[in-house]
C-alpha cells in the first residue's frame, strides 16, 4: 500500500497535521485541526492508563505461573484463536 | 516456544498498553483488568504457539482483543454501564473544562461501531502499524485504513459537529444511557 507511515512500537503523531494525511475528504484547515485535536484526546486517554505501569496483581500473576501446566488449569482450555 | 524469564519480563512489559488497550475497548477499568488477566492467562497457557521473533505485543493484544468480542457479544443486552461508573463520574461535574471533555470523548467513543473503534485505538493510541492492525483484527490493510478513516470523520462529527451547540453534561448523560448503538 501507498502511504504508509513508518511506525515503530511507540505512539508516534498519525494526528498530528502536516504529515502525509489519509484522511482526504475534506482537507480543509478546520477538519485538520480537528483531527489533530482527536488524535491528541485518544493518546491522552490512553497514555493515561499506560502511566499506571503494571498493577501487583498482574506482576504477581506471572511471578506465580512459573509452571505452564499451572496456567493451563486456571484459563479456560478454549483456543484463542 | 517455553516461558523464559525473558518473555515473562517481555510479557509484563505489555502490560500497562494491554490495560489501555482494553479499558479504551470496554469503557470499564474493572471489566479491563479481568481482560488482561484472562489476556495473560491465555498467553501462557499457549506459550507454545508464540513464534520466536514475531510480535509479542501484536500476539497478546490479539488475544485480547478476541476474548473482549466474544465477552461482548455475551454481554450486548447487559446495561452497558452497569456499574454506573460514568454516571457518577458526571454526576460531580468537575470544575475543569478538561475533564468534562474528557469524558464527551469517551462517550463519543464509545459510540462508534466495534470495528472501528478496535482499528482507531490500535493504529491511533497502541502506535501498532496499518499492517499489524490488520493482523490483530483479521482483515485486510485496506479495511483497516478505512474503519480508521471513519472513525476519525465520525468522532470529529459527535463532538464538534452535533453537540456543538449543546456541548454539556446533560448532553453526555443522555449519550450515555442511550449510547450503545453504533
Amino acid at each position: 500500500m501507498k502511504e504508509l507511515k513508518s511506525q515503530g512500537s511507540l505512539p508516534n503523531s498519525p494526528g498530528t497535521p502536516g504529515g502525509s494525511s489519509p484522511r482526504d475528504k475534506r482537507p480543509t484547515g478546520l477538519n485538520t485541526e480537528i483531527q489533530a485535536r482527536i488524535g491528541h484526546q485518544l493518546r491522552a486517554m490512553y497514555d493515561d492508563v499506560v502511566r499506571q505501569g503494571v498493577p501487583d496483581r498482574f506482576s504477581e500473576l506471572i511471578r506465580k505461573l512459573d509452571d505452564p501446566n499451572a496456567a493451563k488449569s486456571a484459563a479456560k482450555p478454549e483456543g484463542s484463536d | 516456544m517455553p516461558l523464559t524469564d525473558s518473555l515473562r519480563d517481555d510479557i509484563l512489559a505489555a502490560v500497562p498498553n494491554l490495560r489501555a488497550f482494553a479499558i479504551s475497548l470496554s469503557g470499564n477499568a474493572d471489566r479491563a483488568d479481568d481482560l488482561v488477566q484472562e489476556t495473560l492467562l491465555r498467553a501462557i497457557a499457549n506459550i507454545d504457539s508464540f513464534q520466536v521473533g514475531s510480535n509479542l505485543p501484536a500476539w497478546l493484544f490479539t488475544i485480547l482483543r478476541n476474548l473482549f468480542r466474544s465477552d461482548y457479544r455475551k454481554r450486548r443486552r447487559e446495561v452497558e454501564d452497569a456499574d454506573g461508573s460514568y454516571a457518577k463520574t458526571l454526576k460531580s461535574q468537575p470544575s475543569q473544562h478538561t475533564h468534562i471533555e474528557f469524558e464527551e470523548f469517551r462517550v463519543a467513543l464509545d459510540k462508534l461501531p466495534q470495528d472501528q473503534r478496535e482499528a482507531l485505538i490500535l493504529v491511533g493510541a497502541s502506535g501498532f502499524s496499518y499492517e499489524d492492525a490488520a493482523a490483530i483484527c483479521g482483515c485486510a490493510v485496506g479495511t483497516i485504513k478505512s474503519r480508521v478513516n471513519r472513525a476519525r470523520s465520525k468522532l470529529s462529527n459527535l463532538l464538534y459537529v452535533e453537540g456543538a451547540d449543546d456541548f454539556g453534561p446533560d448532553n453526555t448523560v443522555r449519550a450515555v444511557i442511550g449510547g450503545s448503538g453504533g
